[in-house]
């Protein structure tokens, strides 16, 4: 890239992909972009990997510090950096300095990334203090909608306002708010497979707050808990579909659910 | 008590399986949650409290040579004794000491969480010594020869049942009824344990602050057995660590708010007892010696480190309350004396890393303990310490290292990334299209992915990322 193309980027939104939505679920990273793209942004998607949360969980510091600085290059250029999931934002936004000495020129440039990353919802309520056009859909039949509060996003970044806002103000949802709505799902990154035994009894405490409000559909913003709860759910033969919320925002009648063909 | 932490997998597994664990955790976790809650709702301030708590605690923890020195000489001039201990063996046998005088043979006892570090009530009995244990849960697990799954409930892990059969067992042939319902139970428990604390010669209790300015021992209790155990035999032993040290009585009035509706979700435990020293002439009673044995075993190590803030803690339990994985597998899983969060943080510390190697992975950084700790410990910080120390150590699993070197040497490299990934997908895609998956949209089943499919199915990916389809939009828009 040359200089003067770094110039024209200012005032362009980075999409971060997440590596979840990049191999498993795309309609999530197209939501993103279709959502932004509405509020005048342009939006790029800058060839990339992983934030490097798994490594930065794991006690891997290296490894995280090598692709957290990967990533602050990658992003330099842009004004802001977009992404659909608490989690990989909150690395960026609260990990990345604990990485670098204090003062150094690598943590100067991890604080000006974290000021600029944003999860999407936050990003188009608390940055852009964006509304959306309410559009008919399914809010107004009987669909009963319940909602995950991601545990990195609600508690690292302050995301449950938000997401509950914009799907009331786009479909008119009132979610019905389940009792362990902030509960971990079990997903927990590398948790999830190192002990999969309390993961899964986990996914089935959240499935019973699911089945308490009787939801016919759960959403929420981290693709790695939806994963977990929508295969569990699946597994179990429950009929309650999972999307990440971004899907409906923009298609009120989003396709097949996580884990669905139809 | 030796430390079992490196099983936790294989215990937690077996934990997972007991079913009456399942029933005891469920109706213990409610309870503590809502009332806890409630509690916290009451006071308009408790976020000042909690703060001031912190600072308090911090600042005490900077001179606590300071404030130790001076509780000990308060405790002296009260007409006390106090006792160095460096480390748990120390501790035990100046406990044991007291208690093989001649004539001495029964003592009873009051929660201790830092006596089971060094399994005090078998030394003492390996000394010939009868202990009986007089807190509720405590008494139930000695009969049950188990040890406590709860820091402050420590038979949390049992039910009404299981109790109902033990105290059938031990009592009967002393002439006591079978108790089924819970009143009849802790009535039953009441009588036996009345004969105990009539007929102690010592009574060992813990110490839940230690105060400087007066020398005073703060114990605060709900069955009010800890009274009855400092004050009805002739001597007294009160066994603490030493981070329990606070300044003065105007900060031990915020540590109480916080204690009891951190704990229980009481606005103030049922007793609160400030133990000065012993019997003074012409009070009615109160035991003729008391001693205070300060416990280090590690903790003056931690002092400086990265992990200080560990030290502030209260032992209020409310982290493993609000843990999902302390409610899911239970204490003892955890292997050593303290679980749950404050216990995944502290166990490595006091018996080393290489000991309780999995306790720091145990935890999913959900961060809700860190949410509702009274003193503001950053638990899940402390857990990442942990786990950037055991990678640096060497003491991470081989099979997680061996991994995320794998992954990092491909993630480090866009283009090699963005072929692998495109690949992965790819294969997954046309794998689902030989079996049902591919028409279902998820997997039953994944080579090597078995972790996560033995209980949950995976979605079916489409056939590329979504990197390679905007990277095909950006060239039809050249192209165009």
């Amino acid at each position: 890239m040359t200089a003067s193309d770094r110039k024209q980027q200012a005032g362009q939104v980075a999409l971060l992909v997440t590596c979840l939505s990049d191999l498993f679920r795309p309609q999530v990273a197209r939501a993103t972009v279709a959502l932004i793209e509405k509020f005048g942004y342009q939006v790029d998607v800058p060839c990339q990997t992983c934030c490097g949360q798994p490594a930065c969980n794991a006690g891997e510091q290296d490894k995280a510090r090598a692709l957290a600085e990967k990533m602050m290059d990658l992003f330099d250029p842009y004004e802001y950096v977009v992404a659909p999931s608490g989690s990989c934002a909150a690395t960026m936004k609260e990990h990345y300095p604990g990485l670098f000495e204090t003062g150094s020129p690598q943590h100067q440039k991890c604080l000006r990334l974290s000021e600029k990353t944003f999860e999407l919802s936050t990003f188009l309520v608390d940055v852009l203090g964006a509304s959306l056009e309410r559009k008919q859909c399914f809010g107004d039949r009987n669909v009963r909608v319940a909602y995950h509060d991601s545990c990195s996003g609600l508690r690292e970044l302050g995301i449950r306002s938000q997401p509950r806002k914009l799907l009331k103000e786009r479909l008119g949802i009132d979610i019905s708010e389940m009792p362990n709505s902030e509960i971990c799902c079990g997903f927990g990154g590398l948790f999830c497979v190192k002990y999969p035994e309390i993961s899964t009894r986990m996914a089935d405490n959240k499935i019973k707050g699911i089945e308490d409000v009787e939801a016919d559909m759960l959403l929420g913003g981290d693709l790695g808990c939806l994963m977990n709860i929508a295969g569990r759910l699946r597994r179990v033969g429950s009929k309650t579909r999972v999307y990440h919320y971004a899907e409906l925002l923009v298609d009120a009648d989003p396709g097949p659910a996580i884990g669905y063909r139809k | 008590m030796q430390a079992n932490s490196k099983n936790f997998s294989a215990t937690a597994r077996a934990a997972l399986l007991d079913e009456d664990l399942r029933a005891a955790m469920s109706r213990a976790e409610g309870g503590f949650v809502d009332t806890r809650k409630m509690a916290v709702e009451e006071l308009d301030n408790f976020q000042e409290y909690r703060e001031f708590a912190r600072d308090t605690k911090n600042h005490v923890l900077q001179y606590l040579d300071h404030y130790l020195i001076e509780f000990e000489s308060n405790v002296t001039a009260a007409g006390g004794q106090v006792h160095w201990a460096g480390n748990g063996e120390e501790a035990s046998r100046i406990v044991t000491d007291i208690c093989q005088r001649p004539g001495l043979s029964k003592i009873t006892k009051g929660k201790s969480m830092v006596s089971e570090e060094f399994a005090l009530n078998a030394g003492l009995e390996t000394a010939g010594l009868q202990v009986v244990e007089t807190d509720l849960g405590e008494y139930i697990i000695q009969l049950a020869k188990e040890t406590p799954s709860h820091i402050i409930a420590p038979a949390v892990h049992k039910t009404k049942q299981a109790v109902t059969e033990l105290f059938d067992r031990h009592h009967r042939e002393a002439g006591y009824p079978r108790v089924v319902e819970r009143l009849d139970i802790v009535n039953q428990a009441r009588q036996v344990l009345r004969d105990h604390f009539c007929t102690a010669d010592v009574g060992i209790t813990g110490g839940n602050f230690l105060i400087a300015e007066t020398g005073s021992v703060a114990l605060v209790t709900n069955e009010g057995n800890g009274d009855l155990t400092a004050n009805l035999p002739s001597i007294h032993i009160v066994i603490a660590s030493i981070e329990k040290v606070i300044p003065d009585l105007k900060s031990l009035c915020g540590f109480l708010r916080l204690l009891g509706r951190s704990a229980t979700g009481q606005a103030m435990s049922v007793y609160t007892t400030l133990l000065n020293g012993p019997k003074r002439a012409g009070d009615l009673d109160g035991p003729e010696e008391f001693h205070v044995v300060l416990v280090d075993n590690g903790r003056s190590a931690i002092l400086g480190t990265p992990y200080q803030d560990i030290l502030r803690c209260i032992k209020c339990g409310a982290c493993m309350n609000h843990c999902p994985v302390y409610t899911s597998v239970g204490g003892h899983a955890y292997g050593w004396v303290y679980p749950g969060p404050m216990g995944s943080v502290i166990t490595p510390l006091l018996v080393g890393q290489a000991n309780a190697p999995d306790l720091p992975y145990a935890c999913t950084l959900n961060g809700r303990c860190k949410t509702v700790c009274p003193v503001i410990i950053p638990l899940p910080d402390l857990l990442r310490e942990h786990r950037n120390n055991l990678v640096a150590t060497g003491h991470a699993g081989i099979l997680q290292r061996y991994a995320m070197r794998v992954w990092s040497q491909v993630a480090r490299r866009p283009a090699l990334y963005n072929i692998m990934t495109r690949l992965y997908v790819l294969k997954l895609n046309l794998l689902s299209r030989l079996g049902p998956a591919y028409r279902r949209g998820s997997f039953k089943h994944i080579p090597l992915l078995g972790a996560w499919t033995s209980t949950r199915d995976f979605p079916v990916p489409q056939t590329t990322t979504f990197q390679a389809e905007w990277q095909k939009r950006g060239d039809h828009e050249r192209a165009a």
